[in-house]
Order: structure tokens, then sequence, then C-alpha cells
């Protein structure tokens, strides 16, 4: 049994954490050219699989280029390994729209809030630093994190496993500021806006609801810091919505409108887009028809080896440590468990800090590779709720909510 | 700019340092200033070419398009449809055809 203490030596404290991302920073100024010819090889099937690895983007270190304008950057897999908290200058990045504001004032900026209130706000930032404050460790993942594993393969961003990351956010709930403006009986909805627009001025503008219920839960938070910084302009600042245990699709960024609705949101990136197969693990056959869809909304469980990469050698009999992290979706990791014989045999990894429901959960254990010859690993989430990982990839037009068991080739000599 | 970020990032850091231990120090945010990488790179020569790089490049970069999978003829005509009528990318109708076409001779179904 693998004590506590690996653990701690792995997780960083805040101040540990703020001056690791600073070095950081330091390595990216210094390597920045060589970078630009580093490619990644993402083994996606039927590819193409490499992708460029970029420091171009402002407050980022190096990040994978899936799209440069509006941006699409994903996290390089091996910084999930080094910290519980993905530090921000490695945090995934994705837009909708190019017309993102590159400059934003502290003192001008206002977030309204309006629709079916008492009273119409227009909140400064120190009106809203002025609010009781709240802390939470969420993962933030996108729908379509490791889209590029579908198969059949589908259009969209051809993510690997790294459009996720697990931050502590800092803000204010948004029942706190829906209080503050009274919202009226017949509120149904509450729609949220950011300070991004299309290029094209009729193309529509991105926005999200979530039902009154939900938006009034108090966890769904209005955040202005994430692991004790100010959000990078590219992970939305100065205030970015965080709503607990659902995809990020949810989590606007440059937040700077709040309408509470009396009717359901018709504007087409709640109603028409972001949409799920009403099926088990949103899981459909390729080319079925009369599906109904529904929007996408809570996470379901997923785990990753983060030491152990697929062609990777392993020494027979050997012990050999194993670790990851693993997230319940929308509750906490319950347990943990690993096979090193492609899923005939499983057993319980140590489990690591616990920093609340919605944060990753490290793991690690240590396993004796049985017998030489090409072998699978697999890691498995039971999260609190009863949810388990299924051995079958899920498959949807979208490709959406990938949660399969990942398996990671090794070859044992 | 990358220059001014260190600094900016060291008094922020020093400023929060606090904060990590303390929940409800005094936190302030810094206005910010950027330039984003401009993604003007075009696509390929070749048939076509002309028509995407005038109708496409205005909304994205064309790396998203060069990092798609290989899809059928049905599949490019779907996705360049749903940018004209639903992202309402203003393609002129009759450069439609030759986008498709461009997009299935480099990322077509062999």
């Amino acid at each position: 049994m693998v004590t506590e203490k690996a653990f701690l030596s792995r997780s960083l404290s805040c101040r540990r954490q703020f001056l690791g991302s600073a070095g950081a920073a330091t390595l990216a100024l210094t390597s920045a050219p060589a970078l630009a010819d580093t490619v990644v090889k993402l083994l996606l099937p039927g590819g193409p699989d490499e992708r460029p690895m970029t420091t171009a983007f402002p407050q980022k270190g190096a990040l994978i280029l899936q799209r440069t304008r509006p941006p699409l950057l994903e996290t390089p897999f091996e910084v999930f390994d080094q910290s519980l908290l993905t530090p921000n200058d490695r945090f995934f990045v994705r837009w909708h729209w190019a017309v993102i504001p590159t400059a934003v004032n502290v003192d001008t900026f206002r977030l309204t809030v309006h629709g079916r209130v008492n009273q119409t706000l227009s909140l400064s930032l120190n009106d809203i630093l002025a609010l009781p404050r709240v802390e939470l460790v969420a993962v933030n993942q996108c729908s379509g994190n490791s889209r590029g594993y579908f198969q059949p393969r589908v259009p969209g961003g051809e993510w690997s496993h790294g459009a996720m990351g697990n931050a502590r956010w800092t803000g204010v709930r948004l029942k706190d500021v829906l209080e503050r403006a009274g919202v009226k009986a017949d509120a149904i909805q509450v729609r949220f806006n950011g300070m991004d627009e299309p290029v094209v001025e009729d193309a529509p503008d991105f926005m999200k609801s979530l039902d009154i219920d939900h938006a009034r839960d108090g966890e769904v938070m209005l955040a202005y810091a994430m692991n004790g910084e100010q959000l990078p302009l590219l992970n939305g600042f100065p205030l970015r919505l965080i709503v607990p245990g659902w995809y990020s699709t949810y989590w606007v960024k440059m937040l700077n409108d709040i309408e509470v609705l009396d009717q359901p949101d018709t504007n087409y990136w709640t109603k028409t887009a972001y949409r799920i197969p009403d099926t088990p693990r949103a899981n459909i056959r390729p080319g079925e028809t009369d599906v109904k869809f529904v929007p996408i909304s809570r996470m379901v469980p997923r785990s990753f080896i983060t030491n152990i990469k697929d062609g990777d050698r392993l020494q027979a009999g050997a012990p050999t440590l194993a670790r990851g992290i693993a997230f319940g979706g929308d509750s906490g990791v319950s347990r943990v468990d690993f096979s090193s014989d492609g899923g005939k045999s499983w057993q319980a990894a140590a489990l690591g800090t616990d920093e609340g429901k919605y944060s990753f959960r490290q793991w690690q254990l240590r396993f004796a590779a049985p017998t030489r010859g090409d072998q699978v690993l697999m890691v498995r989430c039971t999260s609190s709720s009863g949810a388990v990982q299924p051995d079958t990839p899920n498959w949807n037009p979208s490709g959406f909510m990938r949660n399969v068991i990942e398996r990671t080739a090794v070859v044992v000599a | 700019m990358v220059g001014a970020l260190l600094p900016v990032a060291l008094v922020v850091g020093i400023a929060f340092a606090p904060f990590c231990a303390q929940a409800e120090s005094q936190l302030s945010l810094k206005s910010v200033n950027f330039d984003l990488p401009s993604g003007d790179g075009m696509f390929p020569s070749g048939p076509g070419a002309d028509a995407i790089n005038n109708n496409c490049l205005a909304c994205h970069s064309a790396d998203m398009v060069l990092n798609q999978p290989a899809l059928s003829k049905a599949q490019w005509e779907a996705r360049v449809n749903l940018m004209r009528t639903v992202y309402k990318a203003p393609i002129d109708p009759k450069d439609a055809g030759a986008i498709v076409d461009y997009l299935v001779s480099i990322k077509g179904v062999k």
C-alpha cells in the first residue's frame, strides 16, 4: 500500500506552484525558437496526428496547436503527471469565434445582470470582489475532449486527451449575484454571454443558458481567479462562469452579460448546438437515425495513466510504479482500479489528496508486469455515484463524452 | 510583449502569495493588453485553393481544416453547408462546389 507521503511530494502547494509556473515561463522564453520546430504525435487513428507545439500565445507556455484562430490549444499530456492542479500557463484553450477582446480594462469592465429581475445591475470588478468569496477545485473539460479517438472519425477539434484541466477557482456564487438583482417569480432560465463575438455580424453570438434552479444552487460560480492568480486572457479574464461537474461549453468566458429569462432560451448554442443522443453514454451506431438529441450536461468518470506512455518498455517481474489521475465527472472518485493484463484482473489503486468531488484525484500503485511480450495497461474509475467507465467506446456524430477505459500498450522485456 | 509578461507575473505572484494561505486576504486584478497570433497561413495550392482561401480564412485559420481526418464528399458538403447556413459564412454560392472539391482532393476518403 502506498502511503500519502508519495502524493504529498508530488502535489504542489500554492506557493510552490506559482514558483513552478514562473520557472516554466522563463524556460518558454529561452526555448521558444526551438519549440516552433517541435512536433507532437497524438496517435489519432488514420491521422493526421502531428501537431506543432506553440509558445506564441500570451500568458501561455508550451501547448499543442490545434487551431491558431480562434485559438484551440491543448495541454500536453505529461503536464497531468506533474501536479494535481493544472498550471494556468499550460491550461487548455478553446474559443468559438475569432473576435476576442485582447485588451481588458479592470476599471471600466462591467457585468450586466438584466431581464426578469427587480433591478438591473451593472457591477464593476470591485463590486464583485466585495461579495462573499468562495473557492472550489473543479475539472474543466471540453465536451469533445479525446474526439480524435472516435472511430469512425468525426469532424471538429481533433483533440487528444488534453482538452481538460483541473484548477482552484476563486470567485463569488452566482446565487449571490442573482439575489442582489432580485429574480422575478416567472424566471425559468439564466443566459450567459461573454465579450467574444462572431466575425460575421449575423452569425450566432456564443451564449449558454442554465435552468434557474441550477443557476441558484450555490455551486455555480463567477470566478475571477484561477490557481490563486487572475485568469489568463485566453481562459476568460476577467470573469468566467464555473459550472462544477458540467462540460466546459457552459463555462462562459469573459462573462459580461447575465440575462434572466421567462422563456426557454432559443439561441443556437443552447437550443441546437452541443447536443447528444438521449441514450446511455450518448452512444449510437454510426448512421443510426430516429435518435432523440438533448443538450449535453453532466460529465462522466474518466481516468488516465500519466507516467507510462504507449510503446514504453517495462522490465518483467520488476516492481513498477503506475500513477495518474481520475475524476468522477459530476461526483467524486469512489475507487480507481488498475489492470496490467489487458483487463483480465484488476487491483485497487491508492488515492491521493481529496480536493473535493469535482477535482482530479491522483492515484498510484506498484505492480510487477507478469509476462514478457506485448501487454495492455488499463485504469478504471468508479464515481461516488456508482458510475463506472465502460470497456467499449461510445460513438456519436459530434464526438462528445468519450469515457471508455483507456488502454496503454507496453512491451514487457 | 513577452518581455513585459514576466514582470507582471511576478508582481501578481507576490501580491497573491498570501491569498493561497488565507482566502480572505485582498485580491486585486490588473488590466491586460496582448496580441494574438494572426493565423493567416494559406491552404496548400491546388485546384480550388483560391476559393477556400478567399471564403474561409476570415473566420478561422487553415490549420483547423488541415488537422481534420479524411471525410467523404457528403460529409464535406454538410460541413461547408453548416458554415454557410448556420455560421453565416459569406461564401459565394458559385464557390461552394469548388471548396468541397478542394476539400475532397486534400482530405477525401480514399
